[in-house]
């Protein structure tokens, strides 16, 4: 099930990502499971939308943010198929 | 943080695991619709994220639809835990116009006899699949739950298939936990310690073979662990369970302790009670705690593990959890262990049905 960068990321069915304004957070509601990501996961979440690809999403925070590609694909990957096997995205 | 919402204790089935206390409460001395919303709005503004209405059989109260949709448009995510046998179309076009994001559905076994018998309602077993078929028309997420026991484990292989068929999203394997009319059933119901071990295997099986498909929650009896379960998150922490007639309660069998007052939100707000209440501060934390916990290196993981269950097993609700291996009385808890009785002994969860507790 894990992809690699070819993989589409998309939240599953009954899957919110929200801003809580009362936490000033953003958080991840799933059936009967609540996420509330980091900074790294609320900005890898940020940007699925069910079209980027999770290599889109590598690229995008690489440009963004100072650190190696490499890197920032070892983190992503890991996180997406964490959610996955979580049951909060599909790959 | 999550807010249980036990609409009512009317259920139209009468299943012997029922959690609910044997004292259910009467449709008279349920919250009324306006309540309930003024509840939703505290809630929201303390900070619940999620609301799960539960009961009893949520469905019965004919406010559903419009409790879901005033919880929606404060942001908080809805989910229905329930039995199905009352859900048709007409009352899921309700549901997903008011905004519902997710449906627990329950079922008593893999086979319609066997099931209806369990639940004492003809037919049942097939409203639920029908039910189930209704939820993914709606292309609404499904959780098949499955409650197991001693009676129907044989079959758990059978009931993982079944959720598999339905195409559910999650599954939830439940061993029965023992409080309310599960305790008076427990001695017909509690499996062997072979039986959970197996089970335990089959699960573990699943969960490999359905990976990233389905997810399956699985949770076990815990008199047969070594260490307890830290119940609703810790005392006070993350839930707050209202019951029908609207006491706020640190967990939906917290009645059952003897000496304690808990608010009702019909005099108090959901801030206040969540802040200020006697009840919840009683086993908040750590420093309630006896020893061996007070010095224990996992007293912030499992918190004491569960004061009902503390009662029910030592007589106090403030002993650490018998199930813990490291507990000074244990001998309610091996007793249990022993204690079996047939499955003609199962007392159906009905109104008016006086027991005693096991």
């Amino acid at each position: 099930m894990s992809g690699g960068e070819d993989a589409l990321p998309r939240f599953r069915r009954g899957v919110r990502f929200r801003f809580d304004e009362i936490r000033q957070q953003w958080t991840l509601l799933a059936p009967e499971k609540l996420f509330l990501p980091d900074e790294t996961g609320t900005e890898i979440l940020k940007l699925v939308d069910g079209e980027r690809s999770a290599g889109a999403i590598i690229d995008d925070l690489a440009a963004r943010f100072d650190a190696p590609r490499d890197v920032i694909a070892t983190d992503v990957l890991a996180t997406l198929d964490d959610l996955a096997a979580r049951g909060a995205l599909t790959l | 943080m999550g807010l249980i919402v036990e609409l009512t204790h009317r259920c139209p089935l009468q299943c012997a695991y029922c959690s609910n206390p044997l004292a259910l409460v009467p449709r008279s001395d349920e919250l009324d619709t306006e309540t309930l919303c003024r509840v939703l709005d505290e809630a929201a503004a303390l900070g619940v994220l999620q609301v799960h209405f539960s009961g009893g059989e949520p469905m019965a109260r004919t406010d559903l639809a419009a409790l879901v949709a005033h919880a929606n448009r404060r942001g908080i995510y809805t989910n229905i835990i329930t039995s199905g046998v009352l859900l048709d179309r007409q009352r899921m076009e309700a549901l997903l116009a008011a905004g519902i994001d997710h449906i627990q559905l329950s079922f008593q076994d893999s086979e319609a006899q066997r099931a209806d018998d369990f639940g004492h309602y003809r037919g049942a077993h097939a409203r639920k699949l029908a039910a189930a078929e209704l939820i993914r028309e709606a292309g609404l997420p499904l959780t098949a739950n499955f409650v197991v026991h001693r009676a129907n484990l044989d079959r758990l292989p059978a009931m993982m298939a079944l959720g598999e068929a339905l195409g559910a999203e999650r599954m939830e394997i439940a061993h029965v936990q023992y409080y309310g009319w599960a305790l008076a059933n427990r001695a017909s119901l509690l499996p062997s310690a072979d039986q959970l071990a197996e089970a335990t295997r089959l699960v573990e099986e699943a969960r490999q073979r359905l990976r990233g498909r389905i997810a399956i929650d699985y949770v076990v009896p815990d008199y047969y662990a070594a260490r307890p379960k830290a119940c609703m998150g810790g005392w006070g922490q993350r839930f707050i369970n209202l019951s029908p007639s609207g006491h706020a309660l640190p967990c939906h069998a917290a009645e059952t302790i003897p000496g304690m007052i808990f608010p009702s939100v019909r005099e108090q707000t959901l801030r206040s009670i969540w802040e200020e209440a006697e009840a919840f501060a009683r086993f908040r934390g750590t420093d309630w705690m006896p020893d061996p916990c007070r010095s224990c290196d996992r007293r912030e993981i499992d918190w004491g593990g569960c004061r009902c269950q503390a009662l029910a097993l030592a007589g106090d609700a403030a002993a650490t959890d018998p199930v813990c291996d490291r507990a000074p009385d244990r001998a309610g808890l091996l007793a249990a262990l022993d204690d079996r009785a047939p499955a003609e002994d199962i007392r159906p969860r009905r109104y008016g049905a006086r027991l005693e507790p096991a």
